[in-house]
């Protein structure tokens, strides 16, 4: 792990007053940043707040919207509950699916695409939903996929 | 050619000429002859300007400067101050409000907690004191002590509205009744039901009813601090309630001496990290100690030994957005709307196969009819009602023959489902139910934080059976398998979850047991839903050979040549639907 992370850790846990109460906060503004958590993190992150390295691992991984594997530049979230599914989720699935050429819960091979289903995020009546990164996209429909995935290519966003 | 300095385009749209965009054209194009700048300024004619149900608009250029719900009368003074003299008319322009607008009230919505979405700014704590805002916190500080606080909130009858309905004025007495002085309010914002976004929207459209509602039940039980737990897949809330605690913190609402009474009150913000769980209360007091969010036993409650070991108040967002109209126009007001056992309205987040999904805000004792047909305005393409699933993924389905029922917490409990946050999805002929309890038994396992055996184990055998019937491989005996194992997770967790989870599988078995005996017995999925058990087949009758489906098929199942029946291959197709998607002849059907 760089200097540059190593600092970034400890700027963070030093805004917190290095508050081992604050750990799930500081992990989750740590994923925002870099997308995932590395091991080097995690152990940062332990001996920067005195608590065990396996008490880091615990919490971090309880929680979905932190990561401990690598993501692609750019991460769908797709909502994989019933309202979404009932209006027509299942196609957009499989679209987005077809569209990547990877399942969900994959990265595509080129570094740039990782699909993940995502638990309600409380958008039920333009359903079905997804998150691309921080941009949320309703009333989804197959034909609608290829266009907004196209947005994000070539470095766009 | 003429040169023109500015130009006005006029949206010319239907929907703005019915609402007179005509008029203020004319009026427009009369008055600026008047002024003698008939040939500076080019009025142009066009199509939408973008904000189709504010027209009359228009937008002048080079500026942009958009104007909405414009009478001519105003065009006129738009001439003369802006075009004329450079000084936009200010109160005109369209404002953008950073949350979407809701529509107007159907005619059963009596809009108590969400009377300002769409109208005020949020991030503008004067329009929220324009309209009654913090009147309430100033009358409680000045005219009421914390007792007889909590007797008004107890006599209005105000039941929590995260799920469990438990008397708000109760709870409060008994965080009230510990000693202090470290005492702690937490606002449960950590909505997370599929098919829940009441509590969203609430704080992102009036988050300062929320933080009054907190102050006063901060006065009322003794604490001092407070904290917002919202969860981290809602950033627009989380921006907002930064805004709004700023605000009422620069205005002397929030922090010491509050109004000069000597109350001290301040608020933080938590955010979650994606847990459905931490919505369990002792769960969310663990995730903000920084901990794994697994729910402990209770008793000790939350009010006894909360936050860090000491009394802690904690209510859902909607039950403190009621506060302050409480106070304000008095108990009574209140408890005259709703049943006998369930005063007042109720947010609920309408979706599925209706015309009219979103939020509505309805008296207790309205009948599910009335929300799914005069709200909701029925059922999307005219297809026939099958059942609306209530309270969120612990929640039950109701069937038609209870449409009549009066909505409170007593009578959803008693048809097997449960009020929740106030979830409303609702389903059509062409849903199937076991695929629907197959869902929410996904989403209860992968939400379980897995302390207690018969919920994280309980759930994910339950889910298998679930999978294998609807994937036709469903064994006679399942449906009592599934009945036995919902017993023992319900009976062995420890908290709502696990509790919970059986309870669409229960009220499906119990009102559409057919359903589930059709998928084991006769392998087939009544409503075309399921995968293993549906074939997609070719009317020969009807088929053309016009390939377009051969061409759109993602697995290339489809033979035919052209002008020939094509034929689908039944152990490649996937049942994705792309092709009866694409007949125009409606020769694809499905079995």
């Amino acid at each position: 792990m760089g200097e540059v992370e190593m600092s970034h850790v400890q700027t963070l846990v030093e805004r917190h007053h290095a508050d081992p109460e604050a750990l799930v906060e500081i992990l989750r503004e740590l994923n925002q940043q870099s997308g995932y958590l590395t091991r080097e993190t995690i152990v940062a992150v332990a001996e920067a707040l005195r608590l065990p390295v396996s008490q880091v691992f615990s919490v971090a991984s309880f929680y979905s919207m932190i990561s401990l594997a690598p993501v692609g530049r750019h991460v769908i979230r797709f909502c994989e509950d019933a309202p979404c599914h009932m209006v027509g989720g299942r196609q957009v699935w499989q679209a987005l699916e077809a569209a990547l050429g990877i399942k969900f819960g994959e990265t595509t091979p080129d570094g740039e695409w990782t699909l993940l289903p995502t638990s309600c995020i409380g958008l039920c009546a333009v359903g079905p939903v997804m998150m691309v990164d921080n941009d949320v996209y309703g009333n989804l429909t197959p034909e609608k996929v290829p266009e907004i995935l196209a947005r994000y290519a070539g470095g766009a966003q | 050619m003429a040169l023109y300095r500015a130009h006005v385009l006029v949206c010319g749209e239907p929907r703005c000429v019915a609402r007179g965009a005509q008029e203020v054209q004319a009026a427009l194009v009369a008055k600026l002859e008047e002024l003698g700048l008939g040939q500076e300024i080019q009025v142009l004619e066009t199509t939408a300007l973008g904000h189709g149900d504010q027209g009359p608009e228009i937008v002048v250029y080079p500026e942009g400067t958009h104007y909405v719900n414009l009478t001519p009368d105003d065009a006129r003074l738009i001439a003369e101050e802006h075009l004329l003299k450079g000084r936009p008319v200010t109160r005109l322009i369209y404002k953008e409000l950073p949350t979407e607008p809701l529509p107007p009230p159907a005619a059963k919505e009596v809009r108590v907690v969400l009377r300002n979405i769409g109208k005020i700014d949020p991030e503008s704590i004067d329009d929220y004191i324009a309209e009654e805002g913090y009147q309430a916190l100033a009358k409680v500080l000045s005219e009421m002590t914390p007792q007889q606080v909590i007797d008004e909130v107890l006599r209005s009858g105000l039941r929590g509205r995260g799920g469990a309905g438990f008397p708000a004025g109760k709870k409060w007495a008994f965080a009230a009744a510990q000693p202090g002085p470290d005492k702690y309010l937490i606002c449960n914002g950590d909505e997370g039901d599929p098919g829940a976004f009441m509590n969203r929207r609430v704080l992102e459209g009036d988050p300062h009813a929320v933080i009054e509602g907190m102050i006063i039940a901060g006065y009322a039980t003794g604490a001092h601090q407070g904290y917002f737990y919202v969860r981290a897949e809602y950033p627009i809330a989380v921006r907002t309630l930064r805004i709004a605690i700023q605000q009422a913190r620069d205005y002397g609402l929030l922090g010491k001496n509050i109004l000069g009474s000597g109350f001290d009150f301040d608020l933080e913000l938590r955010m979650g990290a994606g847990a459905f769980v931490c919505g369990e209360e002792t769960a969310l007091m663990a995730s903000i100690e920084g901990q794994r969010g697994m729910p402990r036993t209770r008793p000790p409650f939350p009010a006894v030994k909360g936050l860090w070991g000491k009394p802690t108040n904690i209510n859902n967002v909607e039950t403190y957005a009621n506060v302050p109209q409480i106070i304000l126009k008095g108990a009574e007001w209140f408890a005259a709307r709703g049943t006998e056992k369930s005063k007042g309205t109720k947010t609920f987040a309408v979706a599925g196969k209706v015309k009219r999904t979103g939020l509505i805000e309805v008296p207790f004792g309205i009948t599910l009819r009335e929300i799914v047909y005069d709200v909701g305005g029925g059922i999307l393409n005219d297809k026939k009602f099958k059942a609306v699933q209530t309270g969120g993924p612990m929640g039950g389905c109701i069937p038609e023959q209870y449409l009549d029922t009066p909505v409170d917490y007593e009578t959803l409990g008693q048809l097997g489902s449960i009020m929740g946050s106030g979830g409303f999805v609702v389903m059509d002929e062409d849903t199937c139910m076991v695929d629907i309890a197959r869902f929410f038994m996904e989403f209860a396992q992968d939400e379980s934080c897995g302390k207690c055996v018969p919920c994280r184990v309980g759930t994910r055998r339950m889910l298998e059976i679930l999978e294998d019937i609807c994937a036709g491989k469903g064994q006679p005996g399942d449906i009592e398998r599934l009945e036995a194992l919902a017993q023992e997770v319900r009976l062995g967790s420890l908290c709502g979850l696990g509790q919970g989870a059986p309870n669409p599988v229960l009220s499906t078995i119990k009102y559409f047991r057919h359903e589930y005996e059709a998928h084991i017995y006769d392998h087939k999925c009544p409503a075309k839903v399921c995968k293993g058990l549906i074939e997609y087949k070719i009317d020969p009758a009807a088929c053309t050979g016009c390939t377009a489906c051969a061409r759109n098929c993602p697995v290339s199942c489809i033979t035919g040549k052209p002008k020939q029946t094509h034929v689908i291959d039944p152990e490649i197709c996937i049942r994705c639907g792309i092709c009866q998607q694409v007949c125009k002849f409606g020769a694809v059907l499905v079995e």
